[in-house]
């Protein structure tokens, strides 16, 4: 009985002193996961390349991005391969809140303004919510301020307005590999002829492939359901790296088209790869915060 | 056998008696402060989970790093991507003790420093370190303060040439939790 009870009282004991601290640890581990886990970082740039990617600016911050297209580089040594004529884009955007944001634009081509409205629908998550993919929403419109072409006519201001519609189906696969489709609806309310087309589909195809932690491939290519009929353009189709330095993103980019903004790049590209009518450009990000974070309000 | 009763029983009610001496908070907060001549950075979790034994002085700590708010969002973007790799590894962790805790009275209001000695794993990497802190015995529980530097480097977080300049070698933290009794 003796010894019973020392074997007892040591099944009792032992466990309990040597798994005390073990035990300390269980008691933190029950909600430390949080409810639901959205995806982060599918892309570093809230474009893809030339397009919209699945990102905005997060609430209360400011993204100014310039955007620069060099001339094509098959013109040769006589204007450094493009260098010697740009096309510049100015593009802000901000966070109205994590999920909505608002941006305007002006470039230089066709003398545009744009601006547009982007809403995060649905976000890729993990843990009690799960949700394979992540859709945002984005509305857009342009207007070309260019002086009238011909001023003789009856010129109506509606005719430099067009609008797109953008839905962003994106998904994280891994850490490195995000892809996106891109279904959008370009309306221009004035076309070149009679037998164009007001309204016309595409479809974007995109992603990222994350090579280093601070750099990533990115391809993005558009393809047109609805063919322009009076002038030949063609789908744009555009390769680049994003490098991330801490406070900024510069993208490089190789694509066909020279325009910036959502009517150019995806229905009026007159570029031709296999021409070698290919632009180099680049975006710049930079954030600023004009909204602290509750815990940095004073 | 009755004996053997009372003594289950006994046994029983000590391990209760035990885990009585325990505190605990899912609530606490660390701050953490990087300071160079190009610029400051701040981070505040305040979804700290931390418990303290009492009797035997054991303490443990359990923070969730995407738990961590920056000033700027993509500070902390990237600082959950790239630095920590919140993704891989989602928590650090402090499993420790608190030597002398019998000169803790934890039944009398009052400040008492204390020596912390334990593994801190931070981004899957496990140092062994120690700390001075401070209990301090309140009414309605205890609080746990402690200031210490950590360096990034000591748990192979990797701080690439263009932003050596912006963050600091040694980086403080500075913990800060209420506990209440279990």
């Amino acid at each position: 009985m003796n010894k019973f009870r020392l074997l007892l009282t040591l099944m009792l004991a032992v466990p309990f002193f040597s798994l005390a601290q073990d035990d300390l640890m269980g008691l933190l581990d029950e909600d430390t996961e949080p409810k639901t886990e959205y995806t982060y970082a599918s892309f570093k740039s809230t474009r893809i390349i030339n397009g919209h990617s699945i990102e905005n600016p997060a609430e209360g911050v400011l993204q100014f991005v310039v955007s620069h297209h060099f001339g094509r580089i098959n013109q040769g040594f006589y204007d450094l391969f493009g260098l010697d004529q740009a096309t510049v884009k100015l593009d802000f955007q901000y966070g109205v809140t994590d999920r909505l944001a608002i941006g305007l634009g002006r470039s230089s081509y066709q003398k545009t303004f744009d601006g547009f409205v982007k809403y995060k629908i649905l976000r890729q998550s993990i843990g009690e919510q799960i949700m394979p993919l992540s859709l945002s929403y984005v509305a857009g419109m342009d207007l070309n301020s260019l002086k009238w072409q011909y001023p003789e006519r009856d010129n109506h201001f509606s005719s430099r307005i067009s609008y797109f519609h953008q839905l962003l189906l994106a998904r994280k696969f891994s850490d490195n590999l995000t892809l996106q489709l891109t279904p959008s609806l370009i309306h221009k309310n004035l076309v070149e002829a009679k037998a164009d087309e007001n309204d016309l589909l595409a479809l974007g195809v995109g992603g990222r492939y994350k090579i280093t932690q601070r750099l990533t491939l990115n391809a993005e290519y558009f393809y047109r359901f609805t063919q322009q009929v009076s002038t030949e353009y063609y789908n744009v189709l555009s390769v680049g790296v994003d490098i991330e330095t801490g406070g900024h993103v510069f993208q490089l980019h190789l694509t066909n088209a020279q325009p910036m903004f959502e009517r150019g790049f995806i229905t009026e590209t007159t570029g031709k790869w296999a021409d070698g009518d290919i632009y180099f450009g680049f975006n710049i990000n930079r954030v600023f915060t004009l909204k602290k974070p509750k815990e940095f309000r004073d | 056998m009755k004996k053997l009763v009372f003594f289950l029983l006994s046994a029983i009610l000590i391990s209760n008696i035990s885990v009585a001496q325990r505190y605990i908070t899912k609530s606490g907060h660390i701050k953490f402060f990087s300071s160079t001549p190009v610029e400051d950075i701040e981070a505040h979790n305040r979804t700290v989970q931390m418990a303290l034994d009492s009797k035997t002085g054991d303490v443990v700590f359990k923070v969730l790093m995407k738990s961590f708010q920056f000033e700027k969002a993509l500070m902390q973007e990237h600082f959950n991507e790239n630095y920590v790799e919140s993704h891989k590894y989602p928590n650090s962790t402090f499993q420790g003790k608190v030597t002398g805790i019998d000169k803790v009275d934890f039944s009398k209001p009052g400040e008492y420093k204390v020596q912390v000695e334990g593994t801190l794993t931070i981004h899957g990497v496990s140092n062994e370190i120690s700390k001075e802190g401070a209990i301090t015995v309140k009414e309605d529980g205890i609080h746990t303060g402690s200031v210490f530097m950590v360096s990034p480097a000591d748990y192979d977080i990797e701080i690439p040439a263009p932003v050596r300049k912006n963050i600091a070698k040694e980086i403080e933290v500075t913990v800060d939790c209420d506990l209440k009794k279990l």
